[in-house]
């Protein structure tokens, strides 16, 4: 059930941005063998679903993200994420397609997570279940469901959101007309499981944490939330900016060089959009993602057959996920025979570059999402 | 919040440029031997001239694989189904038989292995065109007679029309079609006769199968 604006013909009313919310009927099945029920999942909605019901665009976000992919958070009031992106005449055009962002399972911003409530009406905290990137998957397609819509024209999301709209081209090809994956990867990296371990470590070590109940105590582990987006946030940088920093820094401070009291504070705000336990959950879910190992061992059977368009996207300066990782998932495309395209964008700005001005990668990424709508009978912009 | 609302808060938006290339002889060549509404791979596709002379003429559906990453991006930009891949290590995960043809155009011999690729070819596409510049071409040659050096001279391999013709044979892959071409002009078709080709030819195109 939608709340907010109901049935999903509404949703064919032209244009604007909703708020809204999905309260599932049935119980998410989780991959641990549980039910997960009442799932909620918040999301946000831009421009108008056409009357073929052709031109949806799911955006999955980042790990550190939220549902806000083109229009500010009215809870942090933090200015929307992937504006370059998603708006009117960007590449993912709001004037022609009908964009949903949904706050993944395990989230925060509404969406049913570790500070939900229980059945006893206490937040969930440690009690909540294990979850997978799977399952993150399948509460989304059941909200897409729900929306009447039976095929997404596009699947897209930059790392965590990547892995998001592998698994959704890998699990329902049909219904995914076009993939898009950016600075991600089919298996997170031993680096990355590293710096996942760091972060949840500085979380866990907080005092404040109080064993993930610190809701009931009217606390957050605020300093080591604000470590652990530390640690990512050097990860995130160009392996040149990361010394750059260092060597300017070393002269002033002692010790510690990765952040200034400014870049404390907005790492802090940064942080409070994501509840502590949240990015436990969620960081262990990327972790346990490897595409291939579902699939025997071999990436290419995940997309066997698949007649899903692919676009991968990958940035030179990025140590998190380096543009060998897209080389593996563009080899696995070939071998599958599945329509493929791939490029590694030259940047200076390290992983972060898929959110900063890359003309280029905008640029791709159009004629990427251009292609596939001409392919699926979508008017281009221009009525081409 | 409004769509008018929303346009102030994203940036104006991206002016594209579609710029079109001159078609180039062997082009044309290429396009003639592949039929209409066949997967083709376009191997080393350059700026992708050929791949949208396919799609527009031949109504091909065409992917490419091209190690330059500025060339790769550029064809994204423009609609195509580009990989930026390296052609020596990546064109084996292609499976067999999956396109109809494989190009090479003006391509193979800069590979590191170009008589291995050309069996992966075999193997990918059920034919395989493979354009070159003739080695053996009368300028060429009275050239290093002269001057005892090659001109333009790039670390690839070089291939006259005999040796070409002599590659094929050893990889048993049977000369379907193969065609001159001169300046801007495609000559008449040759077969049995080398001698010509390989003294006038400035480039060959041949249509392989396997």
């Amino acid at each position: 059930m939608i709340h907010a604006s109901g049935a999903a013909a509404k949703l064919q009313a032209a244009g604007g941005v909703r708020s809204l919310t999905f309260d599932a009927a049935q119980p998410l099945q989780l991959s641990n063998g549980e039910n997960l029920a009442p799932l909620t999942l918040a999301f946000e909605t831009y421009g108008a679903l056409n009357v073929d019901r052709s031109n949806a665009v799911l955006v999955c976000h980042g790990l550190i993200g939220d549902q806000f992919v083109a229009g500010p958070n009215p809870v942090t009031g933090r200015p929307a994420w992937w504006p370059r992106i998603v708006g009117p005449g960007r590449p993912i055009d709001t004037n022609r397609f009908f964009v949903i962002c949904s706050n993944v399972l395990g989230g925060s911003m509404g969406s049913t997570g570790p500070a939900s409530p229980a059945a006893d009406g206490q937040p969930f905290g440690l009690r909540f279940p294990q979850i997978s990137i799977a399952d993150i998957v399948r509460a989304q397609s059941m909200l897409v469901e729900a929306l009447g819509i039976q095929n997404l024209f596009l699947v897209i999301g930059p790392e965590f959101g990547g892995m998001q709209a592998l698994h959704w081209a890998s699990a329902y090809p049909r219904r995914v007309f076009a993939c898009g994956v950016v600075a991600s990867a089919a298996r997170q990296s031993a680096q990355n499981l590293a710096f996942a371990e760091l972060a949840r470590q500085a979380i866990m070590a907080d005092a404040d944490w109080r064993n993930g109940g610190y809701y009931a105590h009217g606390v957050r582990p605020a300093r080591g939330a604000a470590i652990a987006r530390a640690a990512l946030s050097i990860a995130s940088d160009a392996a040149s900016e990361v010394r750059h920093r260092f060597e300017t820094a070393s002269a002033k401070e002692r010790f510690s060089f990765a952040q200034s009291n400014e870049e404390a504070r907005a790492g802090a705000s940064h942080v409070e959009r994501l509840d502590a336990n949240s990015f436990l959950y969620l960081s262990r879910a990327m972790d346990g993602f490897d595409l291939a190992a579902d699939f025997g061992g071999r990436l290419s059977n995940a997309f066997q057959d698949s007649q899903t368009r692919h676009g991968l996207f990958a940035f030179t300066s990025d140590w998190r996920y380096p543009p060998q990782e897209t080389r593996s998932i563009a080899r696995a495309l070939i071998a599958a025979g599945a329509e493929t395209a791939s490029v590694e964008i030259p940047s200076a700005k390290g992983h972060e570059a898929y959110l900063a001005d890359e003309p280029a990668f905008e640029a791709a990424l159009t004629g990427f999402i251009d292609a596939a709508a001409s392919a699926r009978g979508l008017a281009l912009q221009g009525g081409q | 919040m409004s769509v008018a609302q929303l346009e102030l808060v994203h940036p104006a938006p991206l002016p594209l440029q579609h710029q079109v290339s001159e078609p180039r002889p062997e082009h044309a060549v290429i396009a003639r031997f592949i039929n209409i509404g066949a997967r083709v791979l376009d191997v080393g596709c350059g700026d992708g001239a050929l791949m949208q002379l396919l799609e527009r003429e031949r109504d091909a559906r065409v992917r490419g694989v091209e190690l330059d990453p500025a060339k790769a991006q550029y064809c994204v930009t423009r609609r195509l189904s580009v990989v930026q891949a390296d052609a020596d290590h990546d064109l084996e995960h292609f499976p067999s038989g999956s396109v109809d043809y494989v190009v090479f155009s003006h391509t193979l011999l800069s590979l590191r292995d170009p008589q291995q690729a050309l069996k992966t070819a075999a193997r990918v596409g059920d034919r395989v065109i493979v354009a070159f510049k003739n080695a053996g071409h009368w300028r060429t040659r009275l050239r290093f007679a002269r001057e005892g050096r090659l001109a333009n001279w790039r670390p690839e391999a070089m291939c006259s029309v005999r040796d070409f013709a002599e590659l094929a044979r050893s990889l048993r892959l049977s000369i379907e079609r193969a065609v001159p071409v001169s300046g801007q002009h495609a000559g008449a078709p040759f077969a049995k006769t080398l001698w010509r080709p390989n003294w006038f030819a400035e480039q060959a195109v041949f249509l392989l199968t396997p």
